[in-house]
């Protein structure tokens, strides 16, 4: 910690002239970057003040760009809608050679398709997480490696998913062996979820939702994320995570500079301390997401949750990465969603 | 009204009554032309530059049969509710109005609206923990019973009904309560002095007489149930799926407001049939 506050601190007299800047954040609330162990040490040792702001969604922190230009230095961007920002021209590549710790980030991230444009860096790969499901280590013994436990008929009205239909059809299409992003036999995935239907006890909608479900033993197998699961566990729930063989679907958040950002270089500082493994490893310990950089996984202890389940090196291969799902696609997804639901 | 020919009178009129039509006037009349404008547009004109009109939303209607589907399970709900609303609150306020006196009466008056004063939301939730497995009414029950009790109420339309008439059964007790005070006592002393049966009683007068009250409740209940969507998504979990939460969804997932603006007039129109060709019997049982 001490050794990289004290280069940040000597990079920051250098770039700077000991110049102080205000940077501004735009992040969701709580998510990593707002809270104290990661303010504090970054303005001690820059001299730089963090200030944040909020978005409730992806729209409103898309219009907050365009809206106020020079409003922001550092911004928060889901993966999917990276390559829009970046056609609006409402962020900057980012020089990857002033973020020391970028070499740690694994190669599969640092070149994704969604976060780079012609062969500039447009995100950096911040955290990642999944969406797969869990099971209740009190009714099911025999932990499963395969997706189809959810339409076991030995756990009939114990199984629940998600209230999403873009959710559920990505389920379908994973069960039925197709690729979530180009799902080519929309009729195999209607009928898959229409047989998956009296299996399930109910819809879950929140993390909150989903803790009292299984805590009351209301529920054997649910789908969930895999932050939530790493709180959940941490909180005493009996439950075990699990990635089967026909893979999950998975999320990447990266950080970004707005084109309009007037402190480019106090930016990027705080970027590189936000990819740091000394800021990952307190992190995680108060429940953070997978971290995209491989030296900040590898310094967690060895029975973090983001070490044993998402750190699992052959993992990689069965997660398909979500991309930007279209207006068009959404509404026939939900229409088909609505359809199995009132059939019920 | 006629007869106010007098110009002072007729100025105090229009001073008395605009703020209550200026309040409708913002608060009921402009909302809802806003939501009917929205239900003919193909796009919301903040998001889209290239919006047109449209009565492509109205179509969707005919054209899924899933809203029509789920319409008439909203409906057969919306009956259902108000049938156990009538049955279960009309007698307690038979016994209300006609035969406890005094603080009792205070008493349990405040009992039947005291649900009302909390939030609706808080009062689904206390049910979802009432109902749910190895909740608060499983466990009450295995007291009495040796064996282990499972009665999978949680997620059931029956818990769906369980929620909704808990929260509007204070109308339908409410407004009989009103009529059937209103009754004049000498009235039922001489039907008893004639020798007419309590059942008599009960079917001869006291029934037509708050016949307007019980409809009026009646008609509360049945056109707020009908587009629920809270009550049936949180106790209703599987088959939870109703005409409101698919409304729901449009404004909420998919920022389709058009389509569920036009679900929404749907439902309205349905709704102003069905108490249009109800009427009858409403004029009937007010005269």
């Amino acid at each position: 910690m001490k050794t990289f506050l004290l280069t940040l601190s000597v990079a920051a007299f250098a770039a700077s002239g000991a110049l102080a800047d205000e940077i501004r954040v735009l992040n969701w609330q709580g998510y990593g970057t707002d809270q104290d162990f990661a303010v504090e040490p970054f303005e001690k040792a820059t001299g730089h003040k963090v200030v944040h702001e909020y978005f409730n969604s992806e729209q409103e922190m898309l219009t907050k760009l365009r809206t106020n230009p020079g409003a922001y230095d550092v911004v928060l961007i889901n993966s999917i809608y990276t390559q829009q920002a970046v056609s609006e021209g409402l962020i900057a590549p980012v020089d990857t050679s002033k973020i020391e710790n970028f070499a740690g980030i694994s190669e599969k991230f640092a070149t994704d398709p969604q976060l780079t444009s012609d062969g500039e860096v447009y995100g950096v790969p911040w955290v990642w997480g999944l969406t797969s499901f869990a099971v209740n280590n009190n009714s099911v013994s025999e932990v499963p490696d395969s997706l189809e436990i959810l339409w076991d008929p030995e756990y009939s009205g114990r199984v629940a998913i998600r209230d999403d239909a873009v959710e559920a059809m990505h389920f379908g299409a994973l069960a039925t062996g197709q690729d979530i992003n180009d799902i080519k036999d929309v009729d195999a995935v209607k009928e898959k979820l229409s047989s998956l239907m009296p299996n399930l006890r109910t819809f879950w909608s929140s993390e909150n939702d989903w803790n009292q479900y299984m805590a009351a033993g209301e529920l054997d197998v649910a789908t969930y994320w895999s932050g939530s699961a790493a709180r959940s566990i941490a909180f005493g729930l009996p439950i075990t995570f699990l990635v089967p063989k026909e893979g999950a679907i998975g999320w990447l958040d990266g950080l970004s500079v707005p084109a309009t950002s007037e402190h480019k270089d106090a930016a990027l500082q705080f970027i590189d301390w936000m990819i740091d493994p000394e800021f990952y490893t307190v992190w995680d310990a108060a429940g953070a997401p997978a971290s995209a950089n491989t030296a900040a996984a590898a310094a967690l202890p060895d029975d973090a949750f983001n070490k044993t389940v998402l750190g699992n090196p052959d993992l990689a291969d069965r997660i398909q990465f979500m991309a930007p799902v279209s207006d068009e696609t959404r509404e026939s997804y939900l229409e088909i969603w609505q359809g199995l639901k009132a059939a019920q | 009204m006629a007869e106010l020919t007098n110009a002072s009178d007729r100025r105090r009129l229009v001073a008395l009554l605009s703020p209550a039509y200026l309040w409708l006037l913002v608060a009921v009349f402009l909302p809802l032309s806003a939501m009917l404008f929205f239900s003919f547009l193909t796009d919301l004109p903040q998001d889209t530059p290239d919006w047109g009109f449209t009565l492509g939303n109205y179509a969707r209607f005919l054209s899924n049969p899933t809203y029509g589907t789920l319409l008439w399970k909203s409906v057969t709900l919306g009956l259902t509710v108000t049938l156990a609303c009538i049955l279960i609150g009309y007698p307690c306020a038979l016994v209300l109005a006609r035969t406890i006196k005094g603080r009792a009466r205070e008493t349990l008056f405040l009992l039947v609206i005291l649900p009302f004063w909390s939030n609706s939301l808080v009062r689904i939730f206390s049910w979802a923990i009432v109902l749910r497995g190895n909740g608060v009414l499983e466990r009450f029950l295995e007291l009495f019973v040796p064996f282990d009790l499972r009665l999978n109420l949680m997620f059931t339309t029956t818990a769906v009904v369980i929620g909704l008439v808990h929260s509007y059964l204070p109308y339908v007790i409410l407004t009989s309560y009103l009529a059937l005070q209103a009754i004049d006592d000498d009235i039922i002393e001489a039907a008893r002095s004639m020798g007419a049966s309590r059942l008599t009683i009960l079917r001869r007068l006291l029934l037509p007489l708050s016949m307007p009250g019980l409809m009026a409740g009646a008609v509360l209940v049945f056109v707020p149930v009908v587009g629920s969507f809270m009550e049936p998504r949180i106790l209703g979990g599987r088959v939870g799926t109703y005409y409101g939460t698919v409304i729901e969804d449009q404004f909420v997932a998919v920022y389709n407001w058009p389509l569920g603006a036009a679900l929404s007039f749907i439902l309205l129109a349905v709704v102003l049939l069905i108490l249009a060709l109800a009427s009858p019997i409403l004029r009937k049982a007010n005269t």
